[in-house]
């Protein structure tokens, strides 16, 4: 496949939790990048830094040292260059947690569309596309259900229904199919992959799912916060 | 979309029933309030029911409220035909305590003369006192009615109408007969009584005398020289109408609302705590529902908004629950519960403050959260 603009270059980049005897090197001069249309996937054994990684790369943790530059802006050098690193997010970062961490008080709809409405776009645009992605995603049919009432599976999709709404070029996601049987992680892999080019946006997933490995364009493997093969 | 009201919706049984148990409290300190106002205006409503501007009363005394005042009752022909004065009445106050139905009535008994000041101003039902004796005019609160008749010392009065807001500063309600029949029941003794005193060769000495005189000035008149002039009479002293209003207030109920007011501000301190700890408390639950927030992008402003909006909508139907509580309750308390439209206004002020000041700190601490706190599971 042809790959487009860079999106994400993280260089030389660092991050120590702690100082003296309780200091963990959580990540030890990563290199990495990842370009326009491109699904990728963090393995490493559990603390070799792959949830740090993928929060310094989502601006929600500052690196100890190093250079990060999202879609040609930089980012993050030696400090953040950027000043509303929310307003960042909103616009070119879609999260997946492990935990879905839907908000409780909104329908799925809703969940999906209030990163719309952040974005200060009109209700009846965030409503048509959350129930565009929702659809899509094979949960329509939940989408006036609040999230305590959703199974595991049907929350996740919703939450990767929230990360794709405002169509961010960076998608992040940390074990986004854990809990889907093998069969759907598949489905929601092939999913985002489409949904990522269609964007022309990069997928970069944590995951321990062998079962989807060959969904993925490049496998990067983690240890003690070392990039061992890229 | 906002997420405020979502928000309540969500948990909208528990949030009602919060809302309740405010509105419960905030009753409470309106009650309260009503309570205070009550009492004041019922210790003014026997001092302002002549409507007069001058009190003549014993010298060296604060009477006839807050201190016996005992003057002769010729007094007032002498006060009539001073400078200044347009009418003058000699006025007579007493607590009596009479039998009536199998129960025992207190009465705050006022001697005034017809057709000068010191009688009702407004009868309410019935008719005032045509004759000059035996007849009386009692408060609602007495529960007497019209064509009744209650014995008071060795007569019996036939009740011939109704007042309404007329009582004395504890609130006992109060009934108008002639001067000629107060001064007569102050006098004279129950018949057995008398039996002992006439057998023990005792003469009553007690002269004639009421508790003060009031007098209406005629348009433009000095207050002051009428003072001068009444102090001239050695055993006399004049007051005005503020004096003896402050007189009322700072003496004879100072202790009274002293004590509500500082009660009141009790009760206005623990609301104040209880609306803070609600306001943080639904905050904290939230917290991790606000990182998530930050964690797509939410910025401050909408966080901010959720938390304060919830704090006002909460202290408002606080508020509209309490008030709406005390206007259905307050007729049944025994004594007036008085509710002014600037009262329950800076009661919504503190209660506006408050809730801004306690989502303030949960401002804080919603501020402070870390979006990755969001990713922890
Ligand atoms: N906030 C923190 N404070 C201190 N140490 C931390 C913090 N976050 C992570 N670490 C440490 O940094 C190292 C890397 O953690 P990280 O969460 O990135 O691992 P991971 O690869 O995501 O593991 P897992 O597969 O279990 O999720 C671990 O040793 C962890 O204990
Ligand atoms: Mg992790």
């Amino acid at each position: 496949m042809a790959l487009g603009d860079t999106l994400i270059e993280v260089t030389n980049v660092a991050k120590h939790f702690g100082e003296g005897e309780t200091r963990v090197d959580a990540l030890r001069a990563v290199d990495l990048t990842v370009r326009a249309g491109e699904v990728i996937a963090l393995l490493g054994p559990s603390g070799s830094g792959k949830t740090t990684l993928l929060n310094v790369i989502g601006c929600i943790l500052a690196p100890s040292a190093g250079r990060v530059v999202l879609d040609g802006e930089p980012v993050f050098d030696g400090k953040w260059l950027q000043r509303d690193l929310r307003r960042l997010r909103l616009d070119k970062i879609g999260f997946i947690f492990q935990s879905h961490n839907l908000l409780p008080f909104l329908t799925a709809q809703e969940n999906v569309a209030v990163v719309l409405d952040l974005a200060g776009r009109p209700a009846d645009e965030g409503r048509a596309r959350a129930r565009e992605l929702l659809d899509y995603l094979e949960v329509g049919h939940r989408a006036m259900v609040k999230p305590a009432l959703l199974s595991g599976g049907e929350a996740q999709r919703v939450a990767i229904a929230r990360a794709l709404a405002n169509r961010p070029r960076i998608i992040l996601a940390d074990e986004p199919t854990a809990a889907l049987d093998g069969a759907r992680a598949g489905l929601v892999m092939d999913l985002m992959r489409k949904l990522a080019v269609e964007q022309e946006a990069c997928i970069v997933t944590v995951t321990h799912d062998e079962k989807i490995f060959d969904r993925f364009d490049r496998l990067i493997h983690l240890r003690d916060g070392h990039l061992v093969s890229a | 979309m906002n997420l405020a009201l979502k928000d309540i919706r969500h948990g909208l049984f528990r949030f009602v029933l919060t809302c309740f148990g405010l509105g419960l409290l905030m009753t409470v300190v309106l009650a309260m309030i009503g309570i205070y106002n009550g009492l004041v205006s019922d210790a003014l409503a026997v001092v302002k029911a002549p409507a007069v501007d001058v009190w003549v009363v014993e010298a060296g005394t604060k009477g006839p409220f807050a201190e016996a005042s005992s003057i002769p009752a010729d007094t007032r022909d002498a006060v009539a035909r001073m400078p200044g004065v347009a009418e003058a009445g000699a006025i007579n106050y007493q607590n009596v305590e009479a039998p009536h139905g199998g129960q025992t009535l207190r009465l705050y008994v006022i001697g005034y003369e017809p057709g000068r000041p010191g009688g009702p101003l407004a009868i309410a039902e019935g008719r005032g006192i045509g004759t000059s004796h035996f007849e009386m005019v009692a408060d609602r609160k007495t529960g007497l009615l019209p064509g009744e008749t209650i014995r008071l010392g060795r007569n019996r009065f036939a009740v011939v109408g109704l007042v309404e807001g007329a009582m004395n500063s504890g609130g006992d309600p109060a009934v108008y007969v002639t001067l000629a029949d107060a001064m007569a029941l102050q006098t004279e003794l129950d018949p057995a009584a008398q039996r002992v005193q006439a057998a023990r060769g005792a003469v009553s000495v007690k002269s004639a005398s009421v508790a003060a005189i009031i007098a209406r000035m005629s348009p433009g008149a000095d207050v002051d020289l009428l003072g001068a002039t009444v102090r001239q009479w050695k055993h006399l002293s004049a007051m005005t109408q503020a004096d003896q209003e402050e007189i009322l207030l700072a003496s004879v109920v100072d202790k009274a609302r002293r004590q509500i007011g500082l009660f009141l501000g009790i009760l206005l301190s623990v609301s104040a705590v209880v609306i803070a700890l609600i306001i943080y408390t639904m905050t904290m639950e939230k917290l991790k529902q606000i990182a998530t927030l930050k964690l797509i992008g939410a910025p401050d402003r909408t966080i901010i908004g959720l938390i304060v909006q919830q704090a006002m909508i909460l202290g408002a139907s606080g508020w509209g629950i309490g008030l709406m509580l005390i206007l259905t309750v307050k007729d049944y308390f025994p004594r007036r519960v008085v509710l002014e439209p600037f009262n329950v206004m800076v009661l919504a002020g503190i209660i506006a403050a408050v809730c801004l000041l306690s989502s303030a700190l949960g401002v804080r601490a919603a501020m402070k959260v870390d979006p990755a706190t969001a990713l922890g599971s």
